[in-house]
Parts: C-alpha cells; structure tokens; sequence
C-alpha cells in the first residue's frame, strides 16, 4: 500500500436482496487527488459510496483507512474517520442558517455562539474560495449555495476525504466551474476527493485518476492524462451485450403526440425541461436515454397532466388522422381522460403514484376505470376478473389478490402496474424505468409486453437507463441532457458510444434530428 | 484521526427493527387479542389491589353492570350506539388521513340544533318536526366539518388543531344556548325538554325505549360499510388516504374529496348529537358529548374503519365503563375507575400495533433479513 | 381602574397554568411529539402534587413549608416525567400513533387524577374539604409589603412564586431550544430526522428527554392550578381538561417559541376574563366570550397556514415517528 493512500476498499460486495449492487470491488483513493468514480445509472457507484459513509453495512470485505481496518456503521463513525459526503440530496435543515447547519451535532460548549462559528465558515470559505453567507436560511439558497454549505460542513468537520455524489447535475455552467476550482484548491491542501459521475468531459477536465464501475463490478482505474472521452465510454458501457429481445419493424406509424416547445419548472426554480419538441408515433418504441434527472419525469407527467409546463408549451394530440387535434397542456388528467385521450403510464414512483399500496390487487385495478358504469357504486367484477387473470398470465406472485399490493416484492409490483396499464387498451402507452429493481425474468416479462403492444399500433415511450437495452428494443432514441433533446437517434444504427456521449453533452451545433418527421 | 480503535473489529447492533410484511390476518388479531387480555389481566390485579376481590368476581359484577338487567342491557346498548356513531362518522376522515379530532364539536352544534328544533319549533306535526330536528342537526356537525375542511384543502391548515379548537367554539355556543334556555332559572340546566308532551323524543318501538337509537346506528353499520367499501366517493377517500399523488394521476380532485368527506363525516357526527338529545337525555349540556368524540376516534382507529369491528370495540369499551360503575358503586369508589382501565386497554392495544408491522432481529439472524434493506437511489 | 387591576391579575394567575402546560408541550413538540395528552398530564401533575402533601400535612402536625413545596413540586414532576415517558415509549418506541396515543393519555389522566381525587374528597370529608393548608399557603404567598406598594406593586408582586417560575422556565426553554447548542439538535430532529440522524444526533434520545421532560413541565401547570388557582382543593369539574386544551391552543398562538406564551397566556387570561368586567353581558353572551382564545388561535393557524413564513411553521415533522431504514 503506497505512502499517500487515505482510503483502500477491499473486496466489497453489497446485495439487496437477489440483486448484487456491489461484487467483489477493490479501489483506492491517494491524498491529494481527485479521483473519478464513472459508471452508467445503477452501475454501483453511490452504493459504493454509501458504505463508506455509513449508509449501508457492507456484506463482505474489508475497508481501510490511512492503513488500518476501520468498520463503518453509521455515519457518525464515517465522520470519526474523516469521511465526509455530499449526498444527492441534500441533508439540511430548511429553516435553520448555514452556520446552524454547519454545526449541527458536533460537540461543545452549552451556549452557541454563532458569530464565532460565521467567523470560522468565512475563514474556511476564504481559504477555498468559497462565497456564502453564514447567516443566511437554507429555504433561501439556490441549489449551488446549498451545495456549499454542504461541502463547508464536511470541512468543518474535518473531512480529509470528500466524496461529492453527482454535484454538478444541478449546477449552472458558471456554478460548476466554481466548483472545480474550489475542489482544485482542497486537492492542493492535501484532502483526496472522489467526485460520482458520468459527465465525461468533467471527468477529463478534473480529475487525476478515473475509476469505472460497470453494473455493480469494477473494470479499471486509469490516469486521466492517459485517457480520452471514447476510451472511458467504452469502459463505461462495456461490448455490447446481445440481449435476444425480439424486435419488429415499426409499422402503421403516424404521429399520434406532437410535443413542442415544452417548458417546466421544477421546485427548486430550475428548468426540469427546456424548450423540448418532438413527436410521439403509434406503432413504434420510442426509447428515452438521459442521465437520471435529465427531465425525464417532468416529460411524461407534462404529457399525464401532472405538470404544469409554461410558456409556449403544447402537446398537442391527434385521435385520427385528420381528426381534430386536442391541446392537453393545461388540462387535469381527469380533463385528458374526457377527451378519450387512451393515456397508460407507469410512474417510476410505483407506489408512490399509480397504485395505492393499501389495497390488494382488486382495488388497484379499479383506479383507472372505477368511474365507469352509472351510480354511485363501484363495480367489482370486471376488475376481480382481470386482477385474476393478470396474476394467471404475468404469474404474480401474491397470496390473493386482495393482499394489499405494498406487500408485494418489487417485481410483482411492477406487474400490477404495469399490466393494469395494458388493460386499459391504450393508444400511448409511457413508461419509466419499468424494470427498475426486477430480476432478469421479469425485466423480460415486461419488455415482451412492450414489443406485442407496439405490434397492436400502440405508441410506447420507455424511459431507461440501461443502454444494452434501449438500444434493442426502441425503435427511436431520444436522448435528454440537462432538460434538453441532446439527440434523436435511429435505435438500429446507433452505437453504445454515440448515446453515452450525447446523454453527456449537447452537441454544440444543433443537428436536426433524424427520426424526425 | 485515528482515534478510532473503537471503530475496529466488527460489531453490528445487537437488535435491529425491521418491517414485517408477513403477519396475517390472524396472526394480527392474535397479537391484538393477546394485548387485551394482558390488559384484562393488569386491570385485574388493580382492581385486586384496591378492593381485595377475587378478579373473577370483579369480572363477574362487571358483566352484571353491564347486562345484569333488561335495563342496564338497554343503556348498555344505547350508549354503544351513541359511541358507534361518531365512530362511524369519523371512519371516513380518518380513512381520507383527515384527523378530525373535532367530534366533540359536531356533536354538540348537531345537539343544540336537535335542541332549538324542540324548544322552538314544538307544536309542529311530528313527522316534519323530526325532519328538521335531522336536517339541521346534521347540517350544523357538517358545517362544523366543514370549516377545517377547506381551509386544510385550499391552505393546507393543520386539520387536528383547527378541529380541536372548534370543539371549545361548539362548547361556548352550548353554555350560550343553555343559559339562555336555563331552566328552572338559576339551576345552570336546561332541564328535560318538553318533559309532559315529550315533542321531539325518539318513540319508543315495541315498547322498547331505545330500540329505535339501535336499529339507526345498526342501519348506519351497514350503510357506512358499503359507503367505504362499494362506492365511488369511498374508493375515491381511500386513494386520497393512501397517496394524493396517485389520487391526482387518477384524475381524482383531492380538494373536493377533502371537502365531501368532512361534510359527511362532520354531518354524521351531528346526526350523534342528534341521538344523544332527542334519543337519550332530553336535554342539551356540554356535557352531552362527555369525551365521546375522543374515544370514538380510538374505536374508528383500532377497528382498522371496519365497522362491524367498530361495533365490537364500542361494545368492550362501554361494557368496561359500566362494568367500572358497577364495581365503583358496590365498593364505594368512584366511577373515573372506569376511565383508568379503558386507558390501560387502550394503551396495550396501542402498543400491540408493533408487533403487528415490525419484527426485532437479533444480531446473530442478522444474515436471513438483509432483504429489507433499500435499493440505490 | 381597580377593575382593570383585578382583571389582570385573574388574567396572569390564569395565564400562568397554560403557560406552564403550554412551555412543557413545546418543547415536546419542537422534538416532533405532537402529544394530545397534555390535558391528562396535567391531571396527573396536579393530583400527583396534592396526593404527596396530602399524606405529608396528615401526618405532621405541625407541617414545615418548605418540604410541602419541595414534595408537591417532586411528586408532580416525577409523575408527569412518567406519564410523558409512556407516551415516549408508545409512540417512539413501538411507533404507535401520536394523536391516538395523546389522547389515550388523556382518557387516562383525568381518570387517574379524578378517581384519585374523587377518593381524596371522600376521605376528607367531602368536596372542598381537602386540607393542605400549609401547602397551599406556600404556593400563595406573595412578597410581604405588597398590599402599600400601590397598583404597579399589585399588579407585579402579588403573586405566588410559580408565576414567576413559569415565566422563567418559558424564558429557559425559549434559550434553550434558540439558543444552546443541544437546542439546536433538539430542532433538527423536529424539523428533518433523517438529516439529524446523519449529522449524528440520537433522535431517539432526544425525542424521549424533550417528550417527558416537556410532559414534567407541563404537569407543572396542573399543580399550580390545583395547589393556587383551587387553593389546594380538588373538584372533578373538568377544568383542568378544558385549561389544557387550551394550553394546546396556546401553543399555536405562540408560533412555537416559549418566550409568546408569556405574553399569549396573559392575553388568553384577559380574553377569558373580560366578560367579567364588561358592564351590561347577560349570563349567556358572557359564555360567548369564553370563546374567544379560541377564535384567536384558530384565526393565527390560518394566518400561518396561508402566510407560509416558514419560521411560524409547525415543526416539519410533528406527529410523525422515525425509522432509519424507511427513507
């Protein structure tokens, strides 16, 4: 083990359940560097990270800190060991200040002296370049300023290890360039930094040393200097794996949804989606590529009704040809469902939003259609029909569909869901991340369905992030990046490499979509 | 840095809490029934401890002040029906996840209404005198529940305090009613209303004088039953309980359903003080809910807002608090014995949930329950 | 004038029970409990307190003042302490749900402390009989020298010490929850849990010392109704029940922060009172006053509700309970 080493992970193996997050991981991160953690949506990394902040517990191997074995079990004794790390989601304490939140938790005297702990921040700001304002509540704070505060409560605590998950997917161009000097100047001062990411250029412009992660295992650490953007892809995303889904050539296509101009704004302020157009056709598979949170869920609720999208926006939908065409921005889903809009959506929240984990599977199947029929009372028999027969033909494993379905494992879940969203015998059918957390038999449970529906004429949007996927079962490719359509791309000829990089950056002269009409 | 010796070596927490997802029907009402007669049993022994009677007895004279006789039957019968019914009418709210702790409230505004209607409006025929002692009573427990109502749907205003502090607006309107109604003057008490026509009291039905108040809240058993479980407006309070954003990808209008349910629940809580005046006392007091409007909130809670189950609990609490009245009487105490041993029950039952949703994992089985760990995010 | 002097002073003795029940239940509640069982605590703080000095001045002949105070203070705490760690327990440990279980407490505690009072009655000799003179001969004394002093020496100095206490611990808790450092976890666990828990505090721990030691301020308001404002007597007439709701209100009005309730419990005192001193009310439009506290704290709830200043907020998580793995 060299001099400088201030983390060695050995061997680390982290399973949730049947699925292997993390297999048999070995990485090291020096003193003094900022070392890159790459890897595609749910290749392991914040996993990774987790244990060593004290999230999770890990199942096997050992972790090493300045040379000695060290056990994580919380993340009190993460920061003991001067580890600190910036979560995704920040961990702070809307109505408190800066200096409030800095402080939390740590020792000392009775009485807080805040003006003490202010003149302590400015001095840390100062030393790293830093700009904040100690005093100010954190509801007031844009999300870059959040981030600092985040990062200055590592440093206050003493970390000697930064691990920053993510942190320039919020920020601005201007904010991110900040950032980095700032993390140059930490790197300076002799703390190792690890940064999770997938944004390649960032990659190349900060780091010392990238380590890649492909679906839970790790591939290889390398000297940035010693690499280039189509290496890393390449490492990131791995030989294309042949996945024998069986994929028809679209037929009967005809625009059913014309998206254009489409603007929303999320809770923090920011652009969820930025002037988005693109049209969504009856008989193919449109796959959505992007980054988690690249506008994503923002794109289907707008089209679902859950949104309100500003500005020029309009989604406009056409039953038929030549048909009148109806506008849905600014209608509630109830509004949509009247025009006979036939709109099927799996959320990625699956319980959260789509089913209600307080009923069995009778009553779930009853969301979408319990306004049917006159009088006041529901009808129950055409959903117990199709409850039985979807647990028949999906095999759902429950002990009677009237367990309610929160108690079902994830994969079973997703099949109420999503085979309650068939039934209704859609004309779009929008899904997102809908094998996320299934095992391999499920997953190709569901992209099955997906194929037969786009053979009936249906028109179906998946929104994925494993790549080997998209790329065999879409017909289309929209890839999103930053709110934005960095690229619409032929599924069929398109490489693994073209959507990573595109899921990355926007090209810088704006290509005319090809899949376009 | 290093000053973590402590941190080396490998400890897990010895217990760890995780969720359970595998008790079944039974198993939960064996816990639940575990529960109550672990707290039968610690009542017992105070009761022992008080009076040094064999706690068999004490169960024994307990059962006799409850059902001893065709009369205390009839009270036992008529309070659990009193209690049933705001039961019922909160079963709603609370099943939406509205706490509506403001049944004290409705009660008494549905009760004055019953009461102006008697004092004011006697000499009308019966049938139309009744009409409007149920309409407005009902109309003024749903105005009642309406108020919170909209402000938490329009505001997002904190339902469980705005409807407990209704309450002591309804409780004020009450002394205002029964001082200015105070008869004889001077006695703070409205005394029995139209004590010698008897306008406005319930009938009594086979002789029975409060077979009708029963055979009411029995109808409204099955009535509210098939509300919550057969119709539109019940699946629709169910979603909006369980997640309002998927009520809202539904298409369901969450504020209307917020608004709808606390007009009905707010209505039905009226229609119990309803009964409570015309059907029991004849006469209105802030006393006439009594704390009712709490406790029922615990039957509807406990009874999972199944109302035949809710039958149930009503009975076991006003058996015990008869039962308590019997034994406080016979031995000379007195009767808040019987509030001290529904606590005692209610907090076993209480506590008995746990068990219920969660399972303790000792440090050795640590490897079999690793499944109800999280995903990445 | 003499009028609007008494009517402060019955404002400020009636103040001084909800501010104690209301400063016990803030702090409580800043540490996410949403306890309903304030009412039942104070119950069980005020008859807890006349139990101990009722067997005490029975005894002794001859009773010294300053063990009847330190046994009604003691007895009324530990008791209190106790009914907020079983809240505590149930709602922290086994997760029960806070409304239900609060009220449960309060079921609970006026049938504890009416059943116990009820029996005391009896054994004294009937309603009102109940002789802890010395006691409450404590808890009423006031500065000697204060009947010269004139209307600003009445109005500040004629009262037993616990008012005085009251306002000092509301302006303790308000320093300590605004002020301290643990103060500042204490708020954290309220306001966010799982961001408490990775800064590592002990929620747990904290959720419980802030429930009980709040429950054990709270019973405080009970005794000093019981042992001042009844003059150590005990009647099952409810008020105490009705006074801690109120203290639950008083909380609102304050927006959360101790040091209002000075202020908001006296304001509360006047408005109940006023009807006594406002010439030419009938018996029942006095009863309408009676509402006004009430109307008030409704009035501020939705005034914070629709205003959105997030530091009149509740705490984010009031009346929701924790569990690490559940994110």
């Amino acid at each position: 083990m060299q001099e400088n080493t201030a983390i060695k992970l050995c061997n680390i193996t982290k399973r949730f359940g049947e699925v292997v997050a993390n297999s048999n991981i070995s990485l090291e991160v020096r003193k003094g560097e900022i070392l890159s953690l790459l890897g595609e949506n749910g290749s392991g990394k914040t996993t990774l990270m987790n244990i060593l902040s004290g999230i999770y517990f890990p199942d096997e191997g050992e972790i090493f800190v300045d040379g000695k074995e060290v056990t994580i079990r919380s993340p009190h004794d993460s920061f003991e060991l001067g580890i600190g790390m910036i979560h995704q989601h920040f961990k702070l304490v809307d109505i408190f200040t800066a200096a409030e939140n800095i402080i939390l938790g740590l020792p000392g005297g009775a009485n807080l002296n805040l003006k003490a702990v202010a003149e302590e921040v400015n001095a840390l700001t100062a030393k790293y370049g830093f700009e904040l304002d100690p005093n100010k509540k954190i509801y007031e704070m844009s999300v870059s300023e959040k981030q600092t505060v985040e990062i200055i409560k590592m440093l206050y605590r003493g970390a000697n290890v930064l691990i920053l998950d993510e942190p320039t997917a919020v920020l601005t161009p201007q904010e991110t360039k900040k950032l980095f000097s700032v993390l140059t100047n930490m790197k300076e001062d002799g703390k190792a930094v690890i940064i999770i990411t997938h944004k390649l250029n960032e990659v190349m412009e900060i780091s010392d040393r990238v380590a890649v992660l492909r679906k839970g295992e790790y591939v290889d650490t390398v000297n940035t200097s010693e690499t280039s953007e189509n290496a890393l892809t390449e490492m990131m995303v791995g030989k294309k794996v042949s996945l024998d889904i069986a994929r028809t050539e679209p037929k009967n296509m005809r625009t059913i949804l014309r998206i254009q101009n489409l603007t929303c704004i999320n809770e923090d302020g920011l652009k969820a989606l930025d002037d988005v157009s693109f049209a969504i056709r009856t008989g193919e598979i449109l796959g959505i590529a992007g980054i988690a949170g690249s506008g994503q869920k923002e794109l289907l609720e707008s089209i679902a009704g859950l949104q309100n999208p500003i500005g020029e926006s309009s989604i406009l939908y056409e039953p038929k040809e030549n048909e009148r065409v109806h506008e849905l921005v600014g209608k509630t889903p109830m509004q949509i469902k009247e025009l006979g809009v036939s709109l099927a959506f799996v959320p990625e929240d699956r319980l959260g939003m789509g089913l209600v984990g307080n009923m069995g599977m009778i009553g779930n199947m009853m969301l979408r259609g319990y306004r049917s029929g006159k009088g006041i009372f529901v009808e129950t028999q055409a959903p117990t029909k199709l409850a039985k027969e979807l647990k028949e033909k999906l095999e759902i494993a429950t002990p009677s569909i009237n367990t309610p379905v929160s108690k079902l494992s994830g994969g079973n879940v997703q099949k109420v869901l999503v085979g309650r969203e068939i039934a209704m015998e859609p004309k779009v059918l929008m899904t997102a991340y809908a094998v996320r957390g299934l095992d391999i038999n499920t997953s190709y449970a569901i992209y099955n369905i997906l194929a037969e529906e786009k053979e009936k004429g249906v028109a179906v949007v998946y929104v994925g992030e494993d790549l080997d996927v998209l790329l065999e079962l879409s017909d289309r490719i929209l890839v999103l990046c930053d709110g934005k359509i960095s690229g619409i791309v032929d599924a069929r000829t398109t490489t693994k490499e073209e959507i990573g990089l595109l899921m990355t950056q926007i090209p810088q002269k704006e290509e005319e979509a090809n899949g376009e009409e | 840095m290093a000053k973590n010796n402590e941190l080396s070596g490998k400890r897990e927490p010895l217990v760890r809490i995780v969720r359970r997802t595998d008790a079944g029907r039974i198993q939960s009402w064996g816990i639940r029934i575990a529960a109550v007669l672990v707290a039968l049993v610690i009542c017992a022994v105070l009761i022992y401890a008080l009076v040094k009677m064999n706690p068999l007895e004490v169960y024994k004279a307990m059962f006799f002040g409850a059902f001893g006789t065709t009369r205390k039957l009839w009270i036992t019968l008529r309070d659990t029906a009193m209690l049933l019914c705001i039961g019922i009418g909160l079963a709603p709210a609370f099943r939406m996840k509205f706490w509506n702790i403001g049944a004290e409230g409705q009660i008494l505004v549905g009760g004055v209404a019953t009461a102006v209607c008697m004092i004011y409006l006697k000499g009308l025929p019966e049938i139309l005198l009744f009409a409007c002692m149920l309409f407005l009573s009902s109309l003024a427990g749903a105005v009642w529940g309406l108020i919170p109502a909209w402000f938490k749907a329009h505001f997002g205003t904190n339902e469980t305090l705005f409807t407990l502090m209704m309450n002591y607006v309804a409780i004020s309107i009450t002394s205002f009613c029964v001082s200015k109604w105070e008869n004889p003057y001077g006695s703070n008490s409205v005394g029995i209303i139209n004590p010698g026509t008897k306008e406005g009291w319930l009938p009594d039905l086979f002789g029975q004088q409060y077979l009708i108040n029963v055979l009411m809240v029995a109808a409204l058993v099955v009535l509210m039953y098939i509300y919550m479980e057969r119709t539109k407006h019940g699946y629709e309070l169910a979603v909006v309980g369980d997640s309002e954003n998927t009520a809202r990808y539904a298409g369901i209008d969450v504020k209307k359903v917020i608004i709808r349910t606390m007009l009905l629940s707010g209505a039905l809580c009226g229609f119990s003080g309803f009964l409570a005046v015309s059907g029991a006392s004849h006469t209105i007091s802030t006393g006439t809910a009594g704390g009712r409007g709490f406790t029922a909130i615990i039957v509807a809670w406990l009874a999972k807002f199944n109302t035949f189950t809710m039958a149930l609990i009503a009975l076991l609490l006003v058996f015990l608090d008869k039962g308590a009245v019997e034994i406080a009487s016979k031995f000379n105490l007195n009767d808040y014995a019987s509030q001290i041993i529904t606590g005692i029950l209610l907090f076993f039952i209480l506590g008995s949930e746990f068990f219920i949703n969660y399972r303790l994992v000792f440090a050795h089985k640590e490897k079999h329950a690793v499944q109800a760990e999280g995903k990445e995010a | 004038m003499t009028g609007i002097i008494t009517l402060i002073q019955a404002a400020i003795v009636f103040g001084t029970v909800i501010m104690l029940g209301a400063t016990g239940e803030i702090l409580a509640e800043k540490s996410g409990s949403l306890n309903l069982g304030v009412p039942g605590i104070m119950y069980i703080g005020g008859i807890s307190g006349l139990v101990g000095v009722f067997f005490y001045e029975r005894g002794n002949a001859d009773p010294n003042g300053f063990a009847c105070l330190v046994i009604a203070m003691s007895c009324a705490i530990a008791a209190s302490f106790l009914a907020g760690l079983l809240y505590s327990f149930l709602t922290i440990t086994l997760r029960a749900n806070q409304n239900v279980t609060g009220l449960t407490l309060t079921i609970f505690g006026s049938g504890i402390a009416n059943f116990i009072g009820g029996s005391l009655n009896k054994l004294a000799g009937g309603v009102g009989q109940i002789s802890v003179a010395a006691t409450s001969k404590v808890f009423k004394t006031s500065l000697p020298g204060v009947s010269d002093m004139g209307a600003i020496g009445k109005l500040l100095f004629s009262y037993g010490f616990m008012v005085y206490l009251a306002v000092i611990l509301a302006i303790v808790v308000q320093w300590y929850i605004f002020k301290s450092r643990s103060g500042l976890a204490l708020r954290a666990v309220g306001e966010n849990p799982g961001t408490a828990d990775a800064a590592g505090i002990n929620v747990t721990k904290y959720k419980y010392l802030a429930t009980s030691i709040g429950a054990a301020i709270s019973g405080l308001g009970g005794l000093y109704y019981v042992m001042d404002y009844t003059k150590g007597t005990w009647a099952n007439d409810g008020t105490i029940e009705a006074l801690g709701w109120l203290a639950l209100a008083l909380v609102i009005f304050a927006t959360w922060k101790p040091a209002n309730t000075i202020w908001g419990s006296y304001l509360f005192g006047i408005l109940y009172w006023m009807y006594f001193y406002i010439g030419g009310l009938t018996r029942s439009s006095q009863e309408l006053f009676k509402m006004l506290p009430y109307i008030v704290t409704i009035l501020v709830l939705i005034f914070v509700s629709t205003k959105r200043r997030r530091e009149s907020q509740p705490p984010a998580a009031l009346g929701l309970s924790y569990f690490r793995e559940e994110r």
